[in-house]
């Protein structure tokens, strides 16, 4: 049975502990649930899935979030990894202190042969030092073996426990009946078993070290949880455990200070610097009414803020979550490998039983010896580690580097596919340019009040949620204009609004609205026209199908815009730009960041489609945009970019979500992409040479032309070092560096 | 010198039937929580069959401390979980459509599978 501590927002009174609680009963599997009003929290017990716990909490209109910590956890597995490591140097040191001495007194003629006086008995006496090492440095392996044997699984412990055993075994049977073979084939490989033992135990034990380094990232991400947090219960600041902290409490920020859950500013503002998540090095100013984001650090101000997302509900915790689970995932060319992996124990075990036949057959009085030598070897040589640690290990690191700039890639397959791109498509507002439009300029036709114009517009606005309608209400509102009440009001799509002020019917939008309802332009038509040509969008206003003037807005480029395309040039990419806003106002943002192609006045439905068009031509295509109004478009590109401003950015949308809203991201998320595939390659090409080479060569195929058979002891060093290499490999990525 | 070679060629058949031919023993998934234990490079049980449709709750409980099994990935299913050392990570799942589901730590050394029937 399981116990779970939840955090409950929203309980106003003691009756809304009832339905809190009949909500928790509701769920299977729930045999117990207390609900404590006072701390607002409540203990779960039973057999159940957390999730369903608090989507019913959810469902009953109050919130409701895990309290747990997590930082111990992981000190915790790292206190394990760590003795874990420490096991295995010591196998291999117990092992080395024994085969060495085995192996340079066979060599140097220190020990007599078998068949001299004593021979044998000094040899079972080695024979038996060598099976307690065995029992100390390998029983791992043996176990392993066995249990998988069992359920019909094998792997690098079969080849493992199958090699040295059987040297074991063949030795023993040597000492103990030396005429079963011929005088010159009674050689013991007592000290291969061990060495091998020893150098897969450092070999493993390397490859430990090598990863811990390969969640670099991943701890850092963790790292940024603060442990504990100071909140405001009953008018007193206390220190209280990150896992104590509900929500809805008050916290107090001080300057310098790391920012303990996600929640908004009630009091007092700062400037925070977001860059460990979203990689953008400016510090934000934030006040009133703003989110903070757990992890990020207070630069200046001291300001309270009251919790809203807590636990494994914070924009870091989903961050982590989704590294982690990206971490796992694999690309295309990984799961090909996938599908070798797992049939290749099986297959090594068939070619050893073959180059024992072979060499069984052909070989000449020594052949027993040969048959055993070289298909020990092939068991020992063969890696299936290196094979299948290729992918995750460079996609693990390549992932987690991303992430630490703010770039979040969804899985394997976002991360092969943007190393493959063509061309980029970029939508206008919030991607290539700010989204924050503002007023640039204002005329009405003769006769008419400019101001007039402005108070119409921003009235029949107010009901839009077009990013340009925010501007013109709030200069509006700075203008301390009072606003009209409008009845009808409709939104044409793509051409702007209609509605009923005061009598009047009232048209706001673009040419193409003003042409289908009749009005006559021609009197600002070459106003407008000129404002376009500057990268202005101009708005027209008519009252009863009579014109009364035009509202310009304009939306500057982002600041590094011109230089981001620049570089996604540089990486060989078509920069496309779509937008709605008319083809003059586009072709002049496009004049200024200098994109190859526009495609202007697209209905927000139609981008998909204008995607579609271009993968038809052969196109890889990225599509960028908000992740919100241009979903299906970003969906139809082969990846699709959320560029986010900020922590608020919705990261479940897109295969990448850049957290830092500016389009170097893109070409960071190439870049990187780039490096890892080529990591990827360079690694399985590695495992698969040096497997496809390796077993060859174990089975003895340089003998008949240069009488060269591979010593079993090179092939464990060999077969220690290859995982070791692949890791090390991907560890290079860590230093990958982002351009600037 | 025949008898090796029969034995020889026997074996080779007989890795074939036994890692590539036979099932694991499967264990009948009932609605309660099914405890997956990981350790000494296998999941014990290995095989776990279930009706389509059906929820299933796996609690994979690791032991083993090499990083070879710290995580489990259902592939098909698009899934991937971190094992903590000792703490039980509970995997609930309802596959929609019958087939093999195979999981695996990221190696696929470690392999087990959930076998859907109608």
């Amino acid at each position: 049975m399981n116990s779970y501590r939840l955090s409950i927002g929203g309980m106003s009174c003691a009756g809304c502990v009832a339905s809190v609680e009949t909500a928790l009963n509701s769920v299977a599997g729930v045999e117990e649930a207390n609900v404590n009003f006072a701390e607002h929290t409540a203990i779960v017990k039973g057999d159940m899935d957390i999730a369903d716990v608090i989507s019913a909490v959810k469902l009953a209109s109050y919130d409701a979030a895990e309290l747990k910590g997590g930082a111990d956890e992981d000190e915790e597995k790292e206190a394990v990894e760590f003795a874990y490591y420490r096991a295995l140097i010591k196998k291999a040191w117990v092992a080395a202190i024994v085969g060495v001495p085995l192996f340079v007194g066979g060599m140097t003629g220190f020990f007599p042969e078998i068949d001299e006086k004593n021979g044998q008995l000094i040899w079972l006496l080695l024979g038996f030092l060598t099976l307690g090492v065995m029992f100390y440095s390998g029983k791992h392996f043996f176990t392993g073996a066995w249990k998988s044997f069992r359920v019909h699984n094998a792997n690098m412990d079969t080849l493992i426990a199958l090699g040295t055993g059987s040297a074991c075994i063949y030795s023993f049977v040597i000492v103990l009946f030396p005429d079963s073979v011929p005088s010159l084939a009674r050689h013991a490989y007592f000290e291969a078993a061990v060495i091998i033992i020893g150098l897969i135990n450092f070999g493993s034990a390397l490859e430990m070290k090598a990863r811990g380094k390969t969640s670099e990232a991943i701890k850092r991400l963790i790292g940024l949880q603060p442990k504990t947090a100071r909140v405001l219960r009953d008018g007193k600041e206390v220190d209280v455990a990150i896992s104590d902290v509900g929500l809805d409490e008050t916290l107090r920020v001080r300057p310098g200070e790391r920012i303990a859950v996600d929640g908004i500013i009630i009091e007092g503002h700062s400037s925070i610097d977001e860059s460990m998540l979203t990689g953008e090095p400016m510090p934000v100013e934030k006040n009133v009414g703003d989110e903070v984001s757990t992890g990020t650090i207070n630069a200046s101000g001291s300001f309270l803020f009251q919790s809203k997302r807590i636990g494994t509900d914070t924009v870091l915790a989903q961050i982590i979550d989704m590294v982690r689970q990206a971490q796992s995932t694999k690309p295309a060319i990984g799961r090909l490998v996938d599908k070798v992996a797992s049939v290749f124990v099986p297959i090594v075990l068939i070619l050893t039983v073959i180059t024992f036949l072979l060499w069984f057959n052909v070989g000449d009085e020594l052949a027993v010896s040969y048959a055993l030598v070289t298909a020990m070897t092939v068991l020992i040589i063969a890696c299936p580690c290196a094979l299948g640690l290729a992918t995750p290990i460079s996609i693990m690191v390549g992932v987690g580097k991303a992430a630490e700039m703010g770039i979040l890639i969804r899985n394997g397959d976002a991360l092969q596919q943007a190393g493959k791109l063509t061309t980029i498509v970029l939508d206008k507002t919030g991607t290539v340019t700010e989204g924050k439009p503002s007023i640039t300029e204002m005329q009405a036709a003769e006769g008419v009040d400019v101001m007039g114009v402005l108070k119409v517009g921003a009235s029949i606005e107010a009901g839009s949620e077009h990013p340009l309608a925010a501007a013109i209400v709030n200069f509006a509102k700075v203008k301390q204009l009072e606003l009209l009440k409008v009845e009808n009001f409709e939104a044409v799509t793509g051409q702007g609004v209609s509605g009923v002020i005061e009598g009047q019917r009232i048209l706001f939008g673009n040419a193409g609205l003003m042409k289908n309802n009749a009005v006559d332009i021609t009197q600002l038509e070459n106003k407008a026209q000129e404002l376009s040509l500057q990268g202005r969008t101009s708005m027209y206003l008519a009252s009863d199908g009579k014109l009364q003037g035009i509202i310009a807005v304009s939306d500057p480029v982002k600041k590094d815009s011109i230089e981001a395309i620049k570089r996604l040039h540089d990486l060989g990419m078509k920069v496309v730009m779509l937008t709605g806003d008319s083809q003059s106002t586009a072709d002049a943002v496009a004049k200024q960041v200098g994109v190859d192609e526009v495609i202007a006045e697209v209905l927000p439905q139609d981008k998909a489609a204008k995607v579609v068009s271009l993968q038809q031509q052969g196109e890889q295509v990225a599509m960028v945009g908000d992740g919100i109004n241009d979903a299906p478009a970003l969906a139809q590109a082969n990846v699709g970019f959320a560029i986010g401003s900020g922590t608020d950015v919705a990261i479940e949308s897109a295969d990448i979500t850049l957290m830092r809203g500016s389009l170097y991201g893109v070409a960071d998320a190439i870049a990187i992409s780039r490096a890892t595939l080529r990591n990827i390659k360079q690694n399985l090409f590695g495992a698969f040479i040096y497997n496809s080479l390796g077993i060859p060569v174990a089975a003895g195929i340089l003998y008949p032309l240069f009488g060269i058979l591979l010593n079993p002891m090179i092939a464990g060093a060999a077969m220690a070092m290859s995982s070791v290499t692949v890791v090390s490999n991907a560890n290079r990525l860590r230093f990958f560096k982002f351009k600037r | 010198m025949m008898i090796i070679n029969l034995i020889g060629l026997s074996l080779i058949a007989l890795i074939v039937w036994w890692f590539w031919i036979k099932k694991p023993q499967s264990f009948q998934a009932s609605s309660a929580v099914i405890e997956i234990i990981v350790e000494n490079g296998v999941y014990t049980p290995a095989r776990i069959e279930v009706k389509t449709g059906q929820t299933v709750k796996l609690s994979f409980v690791r032991k083993d401390p090499s990083p070879c099994a710290e995580k489990v990935i259902f592939d098909k299913l698009n899934l991937s979980f971190d094992l903590p050392i000792n703490k039980p990570v509970l995997v609930t799942i309802k596959p929609e459509q019958a087939g093999e589901y195979t999981f695996t730590c990221q190696m696929k050394m470690y392999v087990g599978s959930l076998s859907v029937s109608d």
